[in-house]
């Protein structure tokens, strides 16, 4: 569907805080974290949620609900949130701690470092509105956040496509030993990848779907659209293979390396400023093997993004399923 | 990992006679300044100034009221000690080494290379330090999470200690952390507030006033204390108020410790430079001998009395 206004239609509105990143007739399940968390949680007598006043918007109030003692309120204060998770973790415990991705990783960023991620302590940070998944505006719009975070050691970075992503990835981090960071999508979640012969594995590349003309290598809500726009593209006689990078930190270097070693034209598909997110890892990665092919980044610009309807904003900065088909078919049309 | 007592285990020393109690840390004070008069003298520099000045309400800690087992550090019914101020490490090397935790001879080593004892205290080096400490205003919300997450576990009992600094305060993250510590009911956790007055750039009261200490931390719903940190008996009276008053589900405890940075050695007590001071080779001797000799003075003063 094509988002973009015309000088009859009315301006889309915000709707800030309750943005879907569901396309129109896209499956969808309510709340996937928060059901994950309460399935593990039956088996896991160590697991509890803490948030720094963002449980209904993170849906951590899903494992309040059903684990009223094991839930910790901690105040809008996500130094203290990110602190005392490690203490609780350093009694034995395993904390989900929930917040916004921007307040999680610029405004705590030393507690995750020095209290969490040095002594390798089993902290789980979901964090919700990753990248471009708010119409809020720069306060809210966590666009580098994995660049802010690659750089911390002993950190896993998880950047889940949909709901399927995320019910496999929670306990995998739980039984993970050390410290993660999620990239959560909330609320009304789409659901894609078990259309799929698919399975989340952490630390794993999967290529989701074959293609023999072009690969596109996809993390997040990204991999959605990347699955969306190869449907499309088959309607113009391109066959396009999906490769979903769910965990940017450690990197799949050798699949993801192994998928380039082709002809095809590719390209990275995600929802982060073009700086220091899946682009420039899947770069490093290239850089240090001969493989020696070209890989074109579609990402969020470096610069702050504007406010407006989420809809709008996709098609705007080349997120959305459209942008996405038309990339492809310009990168086509330049290789000639 | 054992639950419950071991024969090596150190228990509080609450049901010793109060002189008896006393003599013995004053004299675990010492130990301690002249362990940190030692790790000073191999590296020539440090934190020196802040660890004499908190030596006493460490030797009160480390030696008359902490459950600990010197042999198992991870004991999981010790109670904590938490340094958020990592700079003061020297200081609690010298305490583990005065509770046996770590051999007395190790403190040599002292911010050496291939050491596990690096200059600002981290939880990954060494044995009985629970954090890494030394980025300030990260430790009482650590505390917060300790004491939570002991209570969860239906072990309420261990203490929760956390050792700040005055400067430490100038943290919001140390007021998140206080103000949590009393929503929690949090009565297992002390805070401990070493007053010495002075901070990276100067004097505390010219860098961010932090006065009136007792009302500000009442205001945020502890139970506060305010004693001279010298005071040996004084610390320990304090420390069992709090202990004694440690319930699992009451208010937290600060005891707020006025302290002299140098203290116990007169001619570091009167420098001009104190945050991070270096003393040159030939003062060492002296700085020993000032300390020993300050210490038997006080012991001759007491069998006077």
């Amino acid at each position: 569907m094509s988002t973009s206004n015309t000088a009859e239609q009315k301006p889309l509105r915000s709707a800030a805080m309750i943005a879907s990143i569901a396309d129109p007739g896209v499956e969808t399940t309510r709340a996937p974290f928060g059901h994950a968390l309460n399935a593990v949680a039956a088996r896991d007598e160590r697991i509890v949620g803490l948030t720094a006043d963002l449980g209904k918007y993170t849906d951590l109030h899903i494992f309040g609900r059903e684990h009223p003692q094991r839930y910790y309120q901690m105040g809008m204060a996500e130094q203290l949130m990110l602190g005392a998770a490690a203490g609780m973790a350093q009694t034995g415990l395993v904390p989900f701690v929930t917040t916004y991705s921007v307040f999680a990783t610029r405004r705590a960023y030393d507690f995750l470092c020095l209290d969490i991620a040095e002594p390798e302590l089993n902290v789980n940070v979901m964090a919700a509105l990753p990248g471009l998944t708010t119409g809020y505006g720069p306060s809210h719009q966590a666009t580098e956040d994995i660049s802010i975070l690659r750089g911390m050691p002993n950190l896993t970075i998880v950047d889940p496509a949909d709901a399927v992503d995320i019910e496999q990835a929670v306990p995998q981090l739980a039984a993970a030993p050390g410290p993660s960071y999620t990239r959560l999508l909330r609320g009304a979640v789409p659901r894609v990848l078990h259309e799929y012969d698919y399975s989340f594995e952490l630390g794993k590349a999967k290529l989701v779907r074959p293609g023999t003309d072009v690969l596109l290598i996809a993390s997040g809500l990204m991999t959605m659209r990347a699955l969306l726009a190869a449907e499309k593209l088959a309607a113009h006689d391109v066959d396009v293979a999906v490769l979903h990078c769910p965990t940017i930190k450690p990197f799949d270097a050798e699949t993801v390396l192994a998928e380039i070693d082709s002809p095809r034209l590719t390209l990275t598909c995600e929802n982060h400023t073009v700086i220091g997110g899946l682009f420039e890892s899947v770069a490093a990665a290239l850089a240090r093997r001969p493989v020696g092919r070209p890989v074109h980044p579609i990402a969020l610009p470096d610069e702050f993004l504007d406010a407006g309807a989420l809809p709008t904003l996709h098609d705007r900065y080349g997120l959305s399923t459209d942008a996405v088909v038309a990339r492809v078919l310009t990168e086509l049309d330049a290789q000639g | 990992m054992s639950t419950s007592p071991q024969p090596g285990m150190r228990a509080p020393m609450r049901d010793r006679g109060l002189d008896v109690r006393v003599k013995s840390a004053q004299e675990a004070a010492y130990q301690i300044r002249m362990g940190v008069l030692e790790q000073g003298e191999a590296q020539g520099e440090g934190y020196v100034g802040q660890a004499l000045g908190a030596a006493d309400l460490l030797a009160v800690a480390y030696t008359d009221q902490m459950h600990l087992d010197p042999a198992n550090p991870d004991w999981e019914d010790r109670d904590r000690f938490l340094l958020s101020i990592g700079h003061y490490a020297l200081a609690v090397y010298s305490a583990l080494a005065e509770a046996g935790t770590i051999p007395r001879e190790e403190l040599t080593t002292y911010a050496a290379d291939g050491s596990r004892l690096p200059m600002s205290g981290m939880s990954t080096y060494t044995p009985g330090m629970e954090i890494s400490g030394g980025s300030l205003g990260h430790g009482l919300g650590i505390a917060v999470g300790t004491a939570l997450g002991l209570r969860h576990q239906g072990r309420g009992r261990p203490l929760v200690l956390n050792l700040l600094s005055d400067g430490e305060l100038d943290e919001g993250s140390t007021w998140e952390a206080a103000m949590s510590a009393s929503h929690f009911q949090l009565g297992n956790l002390i805070a401990l507030v070493d007053m010495n007055g002075m901070q990276a750039d100067g004097r505390t009261e010219d860098v961010m006033r932090n006065e009136p200490q007792v009302e500000r931390w009442e205001s945020f719903g502890w139970h506060a204390q305010r004693v001279d940190g010298h005071d040996v008996e004084a610390l320990i009276r304090a420390f069992d108020e709090a202990a004694e008053g440690a319930s699992p589900t009451g208010r937290p405890h600060v005891i707020i410790c006025d302290t002299v940075l140098g203290k116990g050695v007169p001619m570091l007590e009167s420098r001009e430079k104190l945050h991070f001071m270096k003393i040159a080779e030939e003062e060492w001797p002296l700085c020993k001998e000032q300390l020993t000799a300050g210490h038997r003075s006080d012991e001759t003063e007491e069998d006077v009395r």
